[in-house]
């Protein structure tokens, strides 16, 4: 059985590939409609802009086979925006929306730089199964501009300026902001729960 | 917040990390691949491998080591040196680096850091600016990794980082190069003043030569990151010593 990485079009997908071999997964980075469909598991990396990722999807027949996916999903980065409804880059941009709420720019700050790019604590960790092992005050590197909004779905936080959904889990479909491939043990620890999630 | 970051700079010829001045008198040092995950169990927060082998000759980049490092590597790691398309940005991270560095090839053409930003997205384009005082102005230097070629770039640091961001470049490593190599501290100075002006993150570069010139930099330019190489390469710092120390002075670092 394997881990589809679905492949959108240009961008990180090999670190993703890599951290996922160091544990031993069977993954196969893939746009073919039926190779996702027949997949144990799914992640869905962050491409480029919301807008651009969700037109590749429908332009390769991907959008229902992902909004259907009924096994283990998850987003990284831009994928974890993609989860949700709408995002205002792009001038607006209509998401899966599996969870409510709209994608927001991170107000530029002074004292905070944008993108946020870095080595932030998660707090305020829900008891999920993909959190296993993870404890609050452990590190995970982010790199991202836009915001999730904070929704009942949020499952780990971390700050920055204001409280950064981290992480949410909505049914059989979850998220990462940070990039669980470059979180050094932690990050590790959530890809293998992540691949050990009943599918 | 984020913690800030410490980012080990490797130099790296034909897949080997290399030491000594650049273009003459390389010693050895070891596997590229070996010595980025022996930094990564030190605790480095992000590494920089800068190609010393395509850039003064034009070459194309052998990506082959870049996908070793990420095979191996669970932190995040940037690419610099001889890139100068956005084919070959792309295919640095189509074999696995997070993040692409360009330089002299920006001054040559600066719209190359609007199409990578538009084709990889600004998180990955980070623009290497080195820069010298000269009559009470901070000036753009090209060409800096090779002494007969080296040059002024003819623009002002503070305009052509303004600029950069503005195109769309994600982070600005600014390499202060009265400082690089003498060990006399970063330029806080200069730095500060660049921080002043940008919205996006600012990485220090050259002068590194104690424990002290981390927790200056980071107090006094407030910056997110701070780059250096020989201090590292040489012994004359650990890494967990440093953290220790920036810690223990109130410095947010990821231990």
């Amino acid at each position: 059985m394997t881990t589809a990485i679905v492949l959108l079009g240009a961008g990180n997908t090999a670190s993703v590939q890599f951290a996922l071999e160091r544990l031993g997964a069977n993954v196969r980075v893939t746009s073919d409609a039926t190779q996702i469909a027949e997949a144990e598991r799914l992640i869905l990396p962050g491409v480029g802009a919301a807008g651009y990722a969700m037109s590749r999807m429908a332009e390769l027949g991907l959008t229902d086979i992902i909004k259907g996916f009924p096994r283990p999903l998850l987003g990284l980065c831009l994928g974890q925006q993609l989860l949700f409804a709408e995002s205002e880059e792009n001038g607006g941009a209509t998401m899966l929306g599996f969870i409510p709420g709209r994608v927001t720019r991170m107000p530029v700050r002074d004292d905070l730089p944008v993108p946020h790019m870095g080595w932030s604590k998660l707090h305020t960790l829900s008891d999920d199964p993909i959190l296993e092992g993870v404890k609050a005050g452990d590190y995970a590197y982010f790199v991202h501009s836009y915001v999730c909004p904070d929704t009942p779905t949020t499952i780990a936080c971390a700050d920055y300026g204001a409280s950064v959904p981290a992480m949410v889990r909505s049914g059989n479909r979850w998220g990462c902001q940070f990039h669980p491939e470059r979180s050094a043990e932690a990050g590790a620890r959530i890809l293998k729960n992540f691949l050990e999630l009943p599918a | 917040m984020t913690a800030r970051r410490i980012i080990p700079c490797l130099d790296v010829k034909d897949g080997r990390v290399v030491k000594g001045v650049r273009f003459e008198g390389h010693v050895d040092m070891g596997d590229a691949a070996e010595l980025a995950a022996r930094y990564r169990d030190q605790g480095a927060d992000e590494l920089v491998f800068y190609d010393i082998t395509a850039s003064p000759e034009g070459r194309t980049l052998d990506y082959g080591w870049v996908r070793d490092i990420a095979r191996l590597l669970d932190i995040p790691f940037c690419v610099a040196g001889g890139i100068r398309t956005v084919d070959q940005a792309a295919a640095c991270l189509d074999n696995g680096a997070d993040k692409v560095s360009i330089n002299s090839p920006a001054l040559e053409r600066p719209e190359l850091i609007t199409e990578m930003a538009e084709r990889l997205g600004s998180q990955c384009v980070v623009v290497g600016v080195d820069s010298r005082r000269e009559d009470g102005d901070y000036v753009v230097h090209k060409y800096t990794g090779d002494p007969n070629a080296r040059r002024l770039a003819g623009r002002r640091t503070m305009e052509w980082i303004v600029e950069a961001q503005e195109r769309g470049a994600g982070e600005i490593v600014l390499n202060c190069i009265d400082q690089d190599g003498v060990r006399r501290g970063y330029d806080t100075a200069q730095l500060s003043d660049a921080r002043s002006r940008l919205t996006i993150p600012l990485v220090a570069s050259g002068g590194a030569g104690s424990p002290s010139h981390f927790l200056d930099v980071f107090d006094r330019a407030n910056v997110s990151g701070a780059l250096a190489a020989s201090v590292f390469h040489s012994g004359q710092i650990a890494l967990p010593d440093l953290k220790a120390y920036l810690a223990g002075a109130g410095v947010e670092v990821r231990t």
